[in-house]
Parts: C-alpha cells; sequence; structure tokens
C-alpha cells in the first residue's frame, strides 16, 4: 500500500494548519462566507441540510486498517458515531462543527488521508476497480498509475479551476467494476502485442445530460500516460464552456465539439508537451509501484472453506453470493454488503469500521476497499479464513448475503442530508431491502442492480442502473422516475424511462409489481433481469407499472 | 398579474453548528420554526432578508421560505423545509433528537 512521502505529509499538515487560521478568521469576521466558502470547499467541507458535511478522499478506494481505526475516532470524536461512503470512493461525515474540521483534517493527516479535491472546479478523487491488485481477470494493478494521477493532479496549478469538476476512474480489468464509461477520462489498462498500455476514454458522464464515454485513444502506451492525461485536461481546460454550468463538463464539449475534433487538439497538444516528460514521472511511477507490491501470501489448505460451505447453508449463501475468485486460487475477495436489509445504505458505524480493521488485520493482511457500490471489500482473503470471518462478520451485523441482489442498492444521500436534492433517496431502498427480504424473492430474483439519487445530477448513478430511480420535485410532492435496463459495467448503456413518475407511497409497490412481471416473463433463473430487458424491452414492464389500459391516462396527467 | 405574496420566514444555517434556523421578531435566531417571524408583505420580507443577511457572524445561506400559519407558530409548507425541522428520516438525529 502506498506510503505518504515527507513531501505528502507535510503538504496535507501545512493544508490542514492554513485551514485552522482560515476557519479562526472567518469565526472572528475577518473572511465573509463569500470569502470563507471557496476555501472550505477546497478542503472538502460542505453545507447541507441539516449541518456541514466533511467528505474525505479515499483514493482509489483503499484503506489500510490504520486508516479504517482512524475514521472510527473522527466519527466517534467530532461526529455522530458513523460515516457515509458515496459512490466516489470518499466517506462523509455529516455532522462536524466548523471549529472541529481543523482537528479533523489533522487527526487524518496523522494517516496519510485528506479532504482536499474533494469539492471544486478541480481533478477530484481519482477512483478505481475496488478489486484491483487482487482480482483474477486484471492485466496488471491499476491502482500505482491512480497514486500517480492523484499526485500529480493535486494541487495541479494549472487544473485548480477548471470549467466543472473533473472525474477519472481506472480499471486494469475488462470487466469494469468502476463503470469508467461514466466518468471525464476512463483508463483502462490493455495489452498490445505484450506492450502495457491503455484505452482511453473521454466525455462519459451522469447527471443532466448522461452520456456514455467514447474511446479517444485504443491503445496509449503505459509510459504516455501522465502527458496524455494532461493533454486532455489541458484541452477541455481551454473549450469547456464557462457560461453555463450545465453544460460545462467535457461530456457536452466532447459532443459539441465531436470526437474526432477533440482527439485532434489533445494528440496535437500531447505532441506539444509530451517532451516536457524527461522521465521524473516514470522514476515516481515505478517508487509508487513497489509500494503496492501484493503482500506475502500466506498458502493455506482451503480445506475448512470447502467443507463449511457443505455443511452450512448459511455459509454457503455468503460465499455465493458475496466471495469473488481471486488472482491466487487458494484466496479469495470478500464483498462486506453495508446493505442489511433495513439499513442506510453505505453507512458504517464507528463500532463497524473498527471491527472490519480488526478483521482485516486478522485475515486480510490488513487491507480494505470501499467500492463505489457503497459496500466494504476485503481484497485478499486466504479462502481457509472464511468461515471464521464470516461468523465474525454475522455477529458484527455485517453477514448480508446480498451482494448484487436487488437489496444491495446504491443511493446517495438525497433530501436526508444533501442541500441540492429534490427528493429523498435512503427511505426509498430502505423499503425496496425490506419489502424483497420479507417477501424472500432476493435469491429468486438473482443479480440485479438498483440504484438511487435524489436529484438530477446522479450522484446514485440512477441511469445506468438496470432499473433506476430517480427523486423529483413535483409541485411540491415527492415524485420517483424510473428507468429501465441501464448498464455501467462493460456494456454501458443509458436507461430508458419507464413513463410517469411515482408518488413517494408508490413506489416501492411499482418495483415490486415490475419484479414480479420479470419474474414471470423471464426464460428461466439463467436469464437476468438485463438480459430479459434486452429480449422483450419497455412494453412488458410498461404494463406491468402502469396496467395495460392505465398507460395513456397517467401519461396525460404528467 | 404579479402573483400573491405567500406568507414567509426567513431562514439560514447556523454559522458554527450549521443547522437550520430561523430568524425571530425579537431580530434573534431560533432553532424553533414555531418562534419564527411569519411575514405577510413582500416589502417586510426583503427587509427582514437585508437584515438577515447583515449577520454573517451568526448565520450563512440565509434565505426566505415558505411558511404557514400554526397553532404554534409558523409551520413549513415544503417538504425540504419540513425536513429542515427535524433533521433526516434514516436516523434520530438533528433537531428531532432534542424533542
Ligand atoms: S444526486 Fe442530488 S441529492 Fe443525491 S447526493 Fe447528488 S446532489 Fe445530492
Amino acid at each position: 500500500m502506498y506510503r505518504y512521502s515527507e513531501f505528502d505529509t507535510a503538504f496535507v499538515r501545512e493544508r490542514a494548519a492554513q485551514f485552522r487560521a482560515q476557519v479562526a478568521r472567518r469565526l472572528d469576521g475577518s473572511l465573509t462566507e463569500d470569502e470563507f466558502k471557496p476555501l472550505r470547499l477546497m478542503n472538502g467541507l460542505y453545507l447541507q441540510l441539516h449541518a456541514y458535511m466533511l467528505r474525505v478522499a479515499i483514493p482509489y478506494g483503499t484503506l489500510s486498517g490504520a486508516q479504517m481505526r482512524q475514521l472510527a475516532m473522527i466519527a466517534r470524536r467530532w461526529d455522530k458515531g458513523y460515516g457515509h461512503f458515496t459512490t466516489r470512493q470518499n466517506v462523509q461525515f455529516n455532522w462536524p462543527r466548523l471549529e472541529d474540521v481543523p482537528d479533523m483534517l489533522g487527526a487524518l493527516a496523522d494517516v496519510g488521508m485528506h479532504a482536499i479535491q474533494t469539492s471544486g472546479n478541480t481533478i477530484r478523487n481519482v477512483t478505481a476497480d475496488h478489486f484491483a491488485g487482487a482480482a483474477a481477470d486484471e492485466i496488471a494493478d491499476p491502482r500505482p498509475y491512480a497514486e500517480l494521477l492523484r499526485q500529480w493532479s493535486t494541487d495541479h496549478p494549472e487544473f485548480q479551476f477548471l470549467p466543472r469538476k473533473f472525474k477519472i476512474a481506472v480499471t486494469g480489468a475488462e470487466a469494469d467494476r468502476a463503470v469508467i464509461r461514466a466518468h471525464d477520462i476512463g483508463l483502462q489498462l490493455v495489452e498490445r502485442d505484450g506492450a502495457r498500455g491503455f484505452r482511453v476514454l473521454i466525455g462519459g458522464g451522469l447527471g443532466r445530460t448522461p452520456m456514455i464515454g467514447k474511446v479517444v485513444r485504443a491503445f496509449l502506451p503505459e509510459a504516455d500516460l501522465l502527458p496524455y492525461v494532461e493533454a486532455i485536461v489541458s484541452v477541455y481546460n481551454l473549450l469547456g464552456r464557462r457560461d453555463n454550468k450545465y453544460k460545462a463538463r467535457i461530456k457536452i464539449t466532447v459532443h459539441e465539439t465531436g470526437i474526432d475534433e477533440m482527439r485532434r487538439r489533445i494528440e496535437a497538444r500531447f505532441a506539444e508537451i509530451r517532451p516536457e516528460f524527461t522521465g521524473i514521472d516514470r522514476e515516481i511511477l515505478a517508487g509508487i509501484a513497489a509500494q503496492f507490491a501484493p503482500p506475502d501470501w500466506v498458502a493455506r489448505d482451503p480445506a475448512p472453506f470447502h467443507a463449511a460451505r457443505a455443511a452450512d447453508p448459511v455459509f454457503r449463501a455468503w460465499a455465493d453470493t458475496n466471495v469473488a475468485p481471486h488472482r491466487r486460487d487458494d484466496h479469495a475477495i470478500v464483498s462486506v454488503s453495508l446493505k442489511t436489509p433495513g439499513a442506510t445504505p453505505g453507512d458504517a458505524t464507528a463500532a463497524q469500521m473498527e471491527i472490519l480493521a480488526d478483521l482485516a488485520a486478522a485475515h486480510a493482511y490488513d487491507e480494505l476497499r470501499i467500492s463505489h457500490e457503497q459496500n466494504v471489500v476485503l481484497p485478499h482473503v486466504p479462502r481457509a479464513a472464511l468461515p471464521k470471518l464470516h461468523a465474525a462478520l454475522k455477529a458484527a451485523g455485517l453477514g448480508a448475503a446480498n451482494i448484487g441482489l436487488v437489496s444491495d442498492i446504491i443511493a446517495c444521500p438525497g433530501m436526508d442530508y444533501c442541500a441540492l436534492a429534490t427528493a429523498r433517496s435512503i427511505p426509498v431502498a430502505q423499503e425496496i431491502a425490506t419489502r424483497f427480504e420479507a417477501l424472500r424473492l432476493e435469491h429468486e430474483i438473482g443479480p440485479l442492480k438498483i440504484k438511487i439519487s435524489g436529484c438530477i445530477n446522479a450522484c446514485g448513478h440512477h441511469h445506468v442502473g438496470h432499473i433506476g430511480i430517480l427523486g423529483l420535485d413535483r409541485a411540491g410532492v415527492e415524485n420517483y422516475q424510473i428507468t429501465l435496463g441501464g448498464s455501467g459495467a462493460e456494456d454501458a448503456v443509458i436507461g430508458t424511462r419507464s413513463g410517469p413518475g411515482f408518488a413517494y407511497d408508490e413506489i416501492v409497490p411499482a418495483i415490486e409489481r415490475l419484479l414480479l412481471a420479470y419474474l414471470a416473463l423471464r426464460e428461466g433463473p439463467d436469464e437476468t433481469f438485463l438480459m430479459a430487458w434486452r429480449r422483450v424491452g419497455l412494453a412488458p414492464f410498461k404494463a406491468a407499472l402502469y396496467g395495460p389500459h392505465d398507460t395513456a391516462e397517467r401519461a396525460d396527467a404528467a | 398579474m404579479p402573483r400573491a405574496f405567500t406568507p414567509k420566514v426567513v431562514t439560514a444555517n447556523a454559522l458554527r453548528e450549521g443547522d437550520a434556523v430561523w430568524l425571530t421578531p425579537e431580530d434573534d435566531w431560533s432553532r424553533d420554526i414555531a418562534r419564527a417571524e411569519l411575514i405577510e408583505d413582500e416589502a417586510v420580507a426583503q427587509d427582514r432578508l437585508l437584515f438577515a443577511q447583515a449577520q454573517a457572524d451568526r448565520v450563512v445561506g440565509v434565505y426566505l421560505a415558505e411558511a404557514a400559519p400554526g397553532p404554534d407558530g409558523p409551520e413549513p409548507v415544503h417538504f425540504r423545509e419540513a425536513f429542515r425541522t427535524r433533521g433526516p428520516s434514516n436516523r434520530a438525529h438533528g433537531k428531532q433528537a432534542r424533542r
């Protein structure tokens, strides 16, 4: 795992000290709110509906046990005993007092963490496949590149005032677990003729105008990564619209300029700046890569795993849903669900964080990940340790066997916390999860991704949910629009709107009708919801949602 | 025709704690909307808004929110404002915890 260099440590400490002075000047009246706001946002501090919110970056979703323990300490000492993990592999504290935030930043610096560039029109936290470095299907661990990008983008003088925020995601595998096609830049490690490089996509994004990213370079030699990314951001910085906030993201620049012209400009800029990269970036990358060396694997006979799987149906259900193949046969990747039906998606209490840190130390080489799906991942677990690990998770209330199923819902904070929200998302997720638990249909329904956003900004990725739910304010009442057939994976596609929205108390029954219709029409348990959608299209689902006769009438009323 | 003025309260977030507060008739800030000043006249509303905006040492993000008279004092009209008087619906935190 990457450990901060002296430079990193000095930098984040200095920023925390600066912010302490800025808060003091705000409180004594020497700074107005207009002057202070950009400063607090540069340090990840937002003002939400009920309180301030501190957003802390978890670069490429990777945490050590010590870092997780520190998050627990911060939650307990300065917040209300929990944290919320987000779709951008960040953690948010919902209740800090303004004057405590400098101490919180200091406590983060103590464990090599920060909240810099988790807001503002900057390059945000670089996200990555949460299975990176562990997945059986990847070419290489993409995190050294993500860390290189983090260092390059942090406080990059040219890119502190971009037209709009800028998000980069990286993966080392063909199976896209990092939603790279919905990012401003998506990077996929690929190999060509034995050489390593990147497939580079630009212009993906969700929000008001959702777009799937387009390939700007099919193969970029790995050594050219930094100059090429710099060329992309530099072209966007000049070309991106600053006249209209809703047209300022690179997806609109790509859409309006055309991918071919964008490519021409990026390649020209790349040719211009490439010679300036004389190799220091390569030395730095080599240093970083050494720190991402895999742990010293402990070879253990996986017999206890097979025995438990044969003997214990509860363990078997969990192992079959929450455990994924590891690059080593005798190890596995464990996803710990933060979606126990009824729980708030992505929330973990301080006690749960500490238990997870303890379990990582005992069974998983002291490493944890946060997934964009708002779960915690233990990336390297010897199979022999799985039964013990499962027992401990179960005892801590973290044993839900639902990864990738109907109750494993992404939900943004919505109007329970977020100042931008138009409706709530959390209680909708809670009710869908508890409803399907009561129906005992979850495993019958099989793989399904429901994603909920509380406004058009789409932090809950609803456009790329197999079922997406978007909360809106219709004439002063919460209203929920459904999209169907989206995907955030390698077959990424924006979902189709089903029709008129549903009131708060109608949305859960609507989802139930939708899924019962799917069970009735699928060709067998092997045909997932998404496959069935792709085969039959909207009509049967529309009928299930609105009734065969009701559709026209409701559409009129909308 | 200009739209008829609907009653308003002046609201904001407290500078230090960040929670929702409402301007009272006594020029103070209360954490209870029922103690807020219900403003029935547009000119008065603008005046009170300016007054509130000048209190940058105490509050942040001042705005006028629709409200309606209730038995104990002003009540929120829009659901967003109602949530601000209570707190989140997934946890008993925020103002609802103090009751
Ligand atoms: S989608 Fe909207 S409501 Fe949800 S967190 Fe993002 S901005 Fe807030």
